[in-house]
């Protein structure tokens, strides 16, 4: 992975004694909380309903052992114990002081960590896919360019003060696990019709109050050429966004007011620009010396030899281990989505056994995915019963990757002052009410993901099943999306009507799936029978208890 | 206002009109794009320096060829949360190959200065009391930057080709 050099070590340091001279300033109120309030923004520190949240950016999702470590420790000397890892692939703390903040950084910064751009107006932290260097179905690694990218990116004079914040991924396979098409702009590794590897760029894309699929700006940028093409589009943002109205200035609004046409053109215009004057051509060896940081371990020459066990066993292999591109290896995805635990919670305690783990495994790194997992890329298959015995006792082998439980959602009311409405405990609950394995397999793949308020942190709009939470009148609904995707065939759901109340919401989604497992053709999924039979059946069926409660007077 | 420029804190030699003030007689004047464009000769033909002041939402393009001939183009900030000045100060100084200074006007912070200086802004209109010890320690916060910008500056990536290591 990625290793800091002197340069890099010495432009943290200096973030960490910048942003320590801006709490100075704030403590000793010559900021007012106003002026403040970006620059600590800018270092990924939110004032939340408790107190504030440091978020910690975990670039292209990958962590060390000794990163993880880190992040343990802080949880247990500055927080409550644990951490929450986000669907920017990031990490977390809910509980944090303000005078700590700076220590923090400075911690961090010693296991080549920081909370640069991890919010604000501004580029925030690449995200790539979590299989990324161990799937078998990828062009070539993203995280190299993904780490250009970061450093390209990190306090860009131009672009620190956007109109709002601007998220970027990187993909490189056909099966889209990073949610490319929901992003500000994404870059997708591809190759040409001569093979040559180059860059299809896309923009535009967003959740929030207007959910938008990007659209796509280059089919083929040369591989020289993709940080000129990626500062076209920023400045091209960054000039012509509206800067009048908050719920407007997100880039999906304004391709889609200047429509597709007009924004390639003139990001085609600062394109050429920028590549005549050459400064951000990308030379290949600068390419080659930052991919060398991601170059695979030295794999073992082992059989492809599936171990099998007992039942629990088979289960969790059935959902959470994938293929590797090594013979004799293995993915394994991590659960962080325990019946009845906070999605994307991890304790210091599990932490640090996870660290422990790897070493002694002999896995390198261990990577955060947008869904709020942890996943192992490169496990021996023959160490897989071990590892899974382990994580048994750590509370960490829920069997449930990709299955109705493994749910999205946001921090929600309980901790994020944004929220209209709690997410946490309506995951729970309908973790709960889905907790039979065997059921879970019946229903197969559905992905149900939560938000507690119209920003769609938790991603409602592209769950198979979304649920956004509203507030009416002080009291908290439950609206029902059907029909979202964040993957390679994705689509934005489509509110199906009024909201549900806190305790029917679970029911309601209960009904809707009875009703997919009864109507379902062979082999499809929930997404293709509602692809396929439409709105109108399953909101007849969800909305079934309250028209029997009117009927009934 | 007082201002600072790279080389220190300075008398402003400029004044900013409004609108509808009378043009000084001698010194340098700064007008709005409006003005310009309405009083375009006279205030081109007059024995004195001149600079435009530009909106969030004014591109320097509007000058035209014009822009050449302008001793000041001043960009201003309505509110810190509005960056769009960075990207013109930027056009300014590649696109258009502006020469003159450029000024940073309105409500910026301190923390945006190195930023303003690597778009290529040059000369600040500060508020009262601000030192020339903070703007040097704004200028002096992060060492290395990784990406190229309107300052020349070597970035993080030609410093690691010339680096020995």
């Amino acid at each position: 992975m990625y290793r800091y050099d002197e340069f890099d070590a010495r432009f943290v340091a200096e973030r960490v004694a910048q942003f320590r001279y801006q709490v100075e300033r704030r403590l000793s109120g010559e900021l007012t909380e106003d002026k403040f309030k970006p620059l600590r923004l800018l270092n990924g520190l939110y004032l939340q309903l408790h107190a504030y949240m440091l978020r910690v950016a975990v670039p292209y999702g990958t962590l060390a052992s000794r990163q993880l470590r880190k992040l343990a420790h802080i949880a247990r000397k500055y927080d409550k114990g644990f951490g929450h890892f986000t669907t920017r692939t990031n990490i977390q703390y809910n509980w944090i002081k303000l005078v700590d903040v700076p220590d923090i950084l400075a911690e961090l910064a010693e296991v080549e960590m920081h909370c640069i751009q991890t919010s604000g107006n501004c580029i925030r932290n690449v995200t790539a896919d979590q299989f990324a260097g161990a799937t078998p179905d990828e062009i070539e690694d993203p995280r190299p360019l993904a780490e250009i990218i970061r450093q390209w990116s990190s306090l860009h004079p131009e672009f620190v003060f956007l109109a709002r914040k601007f998220k970027i991924a990187v993909g490189a396979t056909p099966e889209d696990r990073a949610a490319l098409q929901y992003h500000d702009m994404a870059v997708e590794i591809v190759r040409d019709g001569e093979g040559r590897v180059g860059y299809k760029v896309t923009a535009g894309g967003g959740m929030g109050r207007t959910p938008y699929l990007a659209q796509v700006m280059s089919d083929f940028v040369a591989r020289e050429d993709i940080l000129a093409y990626l500062e076209a589009v920023l400045r091209v943002y960054n000039q012509d966004s509206r800067r009048d109205n908050i719920h407007k200035q997100r880039i999906k609004i304004l391709v889609n007011a200047i429509g597709v046409e007009e924004m390639r053109a003139r990001v085609a215009r600062e394109f050429e620009e920028i590549k005549r004057m050459g400064t951000l051509q990308l030379p290949a060896q600068e390419l080659d010396r930052i991919a060398a940081y991601f170059a695979p371990p030295a794999f073992e020459a082992l059989p492809d030899a599936m171990p099998t066990g007992d039942l629990d066993f088979e289960n969790w292999k059935r959902t959470n281990v994938h293929p590797h591109r090594a013979p004799g290896y293995a993915i394994a995805t991590i659960s962080l989505k325990a019946i009845g635990q906070v999605p994307g919670d991890a304790s210091a305690g599990q932490m640090e056994a996870l660290a422990d783990l790897m070493d002694e495994y002999a896995i390198p790194e261990i990577r955060v995915s947008h869904e709020q997992n942890l996943v192992l890329p490169h496990v021996r298959q023959k160490d897989l019963p071990a590892i899974f015995a382990r994580l048994q006792d750590l509370d960490l082998a829920t069997p449930n990757s990709g299955l109705i439980t493994d749910i999205i959602a946001c921090p929600g009311l309980d901790y994020c002052d944004l929220a209209n409405a709690r997410s946490i405990p309506v995951a729970q609950a309908i973790a709960k009410r889905f907790a039979g394995l065997e059921r879970q397999h019946d229903i197969g793949e559905l992905k149900i993901k939560i938000s507690g308020c119209i920003n769609a942190c938790g991603h409602h709009h592209a769950g198979h099943i979304g649920i956004l939470g509203v507030d009416k009148k002080g009291v908290e609904y439950y609206q029902l999306l059907l029909g979202g995707s964040g993957a390679e065939d994705a689509a934005i759901g489509q509110i199906m009507g009024p909201g549900f109340g806190e305790h029917e919401i679970a029911d309601a989604v209960e009904r809707v799936v009875n009703f997919y497992l009864k109507e379902r053709s062979p082999g499809e999924r929930f997404l293709d029978t509602y692809r396929r039979i439409g709105m109108e059946p399953f909101k007849n069926i969800a909305y079934q208890e309250q028209m029997n409660a009117a009927y009934n007077g | 206002m007082p201002l600072i420029t790279v080389d220190g804190l300075k008398p402003d030699p400029f004044v900013t009109l409004a609108d509808d003030a009378a043009l000084p007689e001698e010194s340098g004047a700064i007008v709005s794009l409006a003005r310009f464009r309405k009083d375009r000769e006279a205030l081109l033909s007059r024995n004195a320096p001149i600079g435009v002041r530009l909106k969030a939402e004014e591109s320097p393009e509007q000058l035209g060829e014009d822009v050449h001939r302008l001793s000041v183009v001043a960009l201003e900030f309505p509110k810190f949360r509005d960056g769009r000045a960075f990207s013109w100060a930027r056009q300014l100084r590649t696109r258009l190959g502006f020469a003159g200074e450029v000024r940073a006007v309105g409500d910026f912070l301190y923390d945006q200065i190195a930023h303003q200086r690597r778009v290529g802004f040059d000369a600040w209109e500060i508020t009262e009391g601000f030192s020339e010890t903070q703007f040097r320690r704004a200028l002096g916060e992060i060492t290395n930057v990784y990406q190229p910008s309107a300052d020349g500056r070597k970035t993080i990536r030609d410093l690691r080709v010339s680096s020995p290591t």
